[in-house]
């Protein structure tokens, strides 16, 4: 026999033997993390949500994580180490555990993966990825009122199209308020990393900014502005209450923990079918923080009735008449952004200077 | 009262069983570790240490081991030389990287073509030239101006960094990837494949590669001038200089031959187990493979060994961290703690303990 069949004959063994063991065994879900779960940002909501999953299962569910696991080789070795010991489902929340998840999910047909924010699907691979933009959309507003230089700074971590959707996104509700607004855009290229995330944020106070978006998971940029003073930042993946109410007058929580919730519950009753969702803040996968007391009332209730109206359907954050940043159209009059331009999206709108770096 | 007095030579014993008794004492120190962060420190060692090669799944871990240790040894191999050398490249990762990008660079520019004899063999040449040039800096620098060689292969890293992430976001970006970062996968294309030779084992062209590099170099430092010219120059320069050696030869040789095999260490993971240029594709194999060289006693079997040993705490590591759930910061410790022991207990080399009693004043 050689390894191949052995493995192709385990992966049978385990296939037949989960829902023989369905009956009295919890079942298995492990989480594969890019970060820390300390890191305060992405992974930590990641696993925010691993623990309600628990909490609303209790003994029937048991969950396994490995955290700071590197993109490649290494994601694909963590996650066979989950279906080998018998997971039933496992989450990778990363982007970049694309191609290592869909290499697993071939080798091990009876085990459901779900990739966060990727574009693969297979049989036993669904993708599930949140409508950021939304949440953007909505700083974009409280940022074009409370800057007074007009001068926005914004944290990119990578130019890929999710971030990108989320300067253009934050950008166009700015300028709507404020049409003096300039963004100035810092490129960190990390998700996470605190000492280049305060260097940034200190480059973009020094070239006057009085507002600082980010699209990076630490909370140094909050620090930085703390330390400058009179500068507001906006929380980003979870709600960092812990600088409120300055410099921290609002945030994007990613709140994963319905869609794990509902994703373990189909995997228990036997209904986990393949799927590609992107939800917002309609579905509750994006939150809205709270918006403190050092935003005007009325700028808070703008902001809210945005909010409501992006929840509701009846606004689209990218809605014409838009133009590319090279002033050919991209929106008519009305027109709304389908998804598919979004998820490949890789240009500025018009108004933003700068280059998105190749 | 215990004093140290220094040995007239260097122990031949304690440099091979020091290495031995550092892994021992690893064990104790992590396991103290492991009792204070509340888990049973037998069971975390023996999942750590046993379970990747003898465990139910051990059929699956086995392979793992080489695919996880041939980059280290085959990079800490060529950092051997240098190191013994006196000559400190502490910038193999970046040469690793520009390995990767110059052997990719190779599949990209003739992709689709069918022609693996021709590909996967020129993709070698290439990536090893790639990693060979980026070392030639410090080198040449190092020797024409007389700058530090540590520092500028160090800050080159950081250079190789960037120019990676603007290659899988521009230049070699997967054209079919929906304008994502990251290289079309090379795993999946046939003529630059590096799978493993034998289905499953893990055994692929890197592998191979790192243990002709251990018997080249067992064979050139034991048999060879230049190994003989190598040893000297770090243990006695000024005698080296007598017999003939020329520090600048040596310097570019030491870079330029640490710099290829790492160079072709990132070219075997980017065309295998990795499968693309992505911005995250460095992991830090060019850094831990200093620990290995240190941890081998420099010698290539040493290395192998290190190199195996390493690649069993990043294998056990992540199966403690799920199937026990140890946070990742602990597996680094213990890695931490390996040459942290290693370095403490060097002092039985050159120092012998002497057990007396307290005199009287």
């Amino acid at each position: 026999m050689n390894r191949r069949t052995l493995l192709a004959t385990s992966a049978a063994i385990l296939a037949f033997g989960a829902p023989a063991m369905a009956q009295d065994d919890p079942t298995k879900v492990g989480f594969v993390y890019v970060g820390p779960v300390g890191d305060g940002g992405w992974t930590y909501e990641h696993d925010q949500a691993r623990q309600a999953v628990e909490e609303e299962f209790g003994d029937a569910v048991e969950t396994v994580y490995v955290e700071s696991v590197p993109e490649g080789p290494d994601a694909e070795r963590v996650m066979t180490e989950m279906a080998l010991n018998g997971a039933d489902l496992i989450f990778t929340t990363s982007f970049g555990y694309m191609d290592p998840t869909m290499n697993v999910a071939a080798k091990f047909p009876d085990v459901k993966f779900e990739h966060a924010t990727g574009y693969k699907t297979a049989e036993n691979v669904s993708a599930y990825n949140a409508r950021f933009y939304e949440g953007r959309a909505v700083q974009g507003h409280i940022a074009g009122h409370l800057t007074e230089s007009n001068v926005i700074g914004y944290i990119g971590s990578f130019p890929i199209p999710e971030v990108v959707q989320g300067i253009n996104a934050a950008y166009l509700h700015a300028k709507e308020v404020n049409p003096d607004v300039e963004f100035k855009i810092v490129w960190a290229y990390t998700w996470f990393d605190p000492a280049q995330e305060a260097e940034a944020a200190n480059v973009l106070i020094e070239q006057g900014a009085d507002v600082i978006l980010q699209h990076t998971d630490s909370t140094a940029p909050q620090a930085a502005a703390e330390a400058a003073g009179n500068v507001y930042t906006f929380g980003q993946a979870s709600d960092m209450a812990e600088y409120a109410p300055m410099p921290r007058v609002s945030s994007i929580i990613d709140n994963w923990a319905p869609y794990y919730i509902e994703r373990v519950g189909a995997v228990m009753d036997g209904t986990w079918e393949t799927s590609n969702v992107w939800h917002g803040i309609d579905e509750g996968m994006v939150g809205i923080g709270e918006i403190t007391e050092a935003v005007p009332a009325e700028v808070k209730a703008s902001a809210e009735d945005l909010r409501d109206r992006i929840a509701d359907g009846s606004y689209h954050p990218f809605t014409g008449p838009i133009n590319r940043q090279d002033g050919s159209e991209w929106l008519a009059d009305g027109e709304t952004a389908d998804d598919e331009t979004l998820l490949g999206m890789n240009f500025y709108v018009e108004g933003i200077e700068g280059d998105i770096p190749e | 009262m215990i004093a140290l007095e220094k040995r007239p030579q260097p122990s031949r014993t304690w440099a091979w069983a020091s290495p031995l008794l550092a892994v021992a004492l690893t064990m104790v120190l992590s396991g103290l570790m492991f009792a204070a962060l509340g888990k049973n420190p037998v069971e975390v060692i023996r999942t750590i240490f046993f379970d990747p090669v003898f465990s139910e799944f051990a059929w699956y871990y086995r392979p793992q081991i080489l695919i996880k240790g041939a980059p280290l040894v085959l990079i800490a191999v060529g950092l051997s030389f240098g190191f013994r050398a006196g000559v400190w490249n502490i910038g193999a990762e970046g040469q690793y990287i520009m390995g990767a990008i110059c052997g990719a660079g190779v599949a990209l520019a003739l992709y689709p073509m069918e022609a693996r004899w021709l590909i996967f063999p020129l993709m070698v040449i290439a990536g090893a030239l790639g990693g060979w040039a980026w070392a030639m800096i410090p080198g040449l620098l190092r020797v024409r101006f007389g700058t530090n060689e540590i520092l500028v292969s160090l800050m080159l890293v950081y250079v190789a960094e960037q120019l990676l992430a603007a290659m899988a976001l521009g230049a070699m970006r997967n054209p079919d990837g929906m304008g994502f970062p990251g290289s079309r996968n090379l795993a999946q294309y046939t003529s630059s494949a590096n799978l493993d030779l034998i289905e499953g084992s893990g055994l692929h062209w890197g592998v191979v590669a790192a243990l002709i590099a251990v018997i080249f170099a067992y064979v050139v430092l034991s048999r060879h001038l230049f190994g003989f010219h190598v040893r000297l120059a770090g243990q006695a320069p000024r005698a080296a200089r007598f017999a003939g050696v020329s520090p600048a030869r040596m310097i570019l040789m030491c870079m330029g031959l640490s710099g290829a095999l790492a160079g072709a260490a990132g070219l075997f993971e980017v065309a295998g187990p990795a499968g693309q240029i992505s911005i995250d594709f460095n992991v830090g194999y060019g850094f831990t493979a200093i620990i290995v060289a240190f941890l081998g006693r420099l010698n290539p079997l040493g290395i192998l060994a290190a190199g195996a040993l390493m690649a069993l705490t990043y294998i056990g590591g992540g199966i403690a961290q799920s199937s026990l759930g140890l946070p990742s910061a602990a597996i680094s410790l213990l890695q931490g703690m390996l040459l942290f022991t290693l370095l403490a207990v060097d002092v039985l080399t050159h120092y012998r303990l002497r057990f007396r009693k307290r005199s009287l004043a």
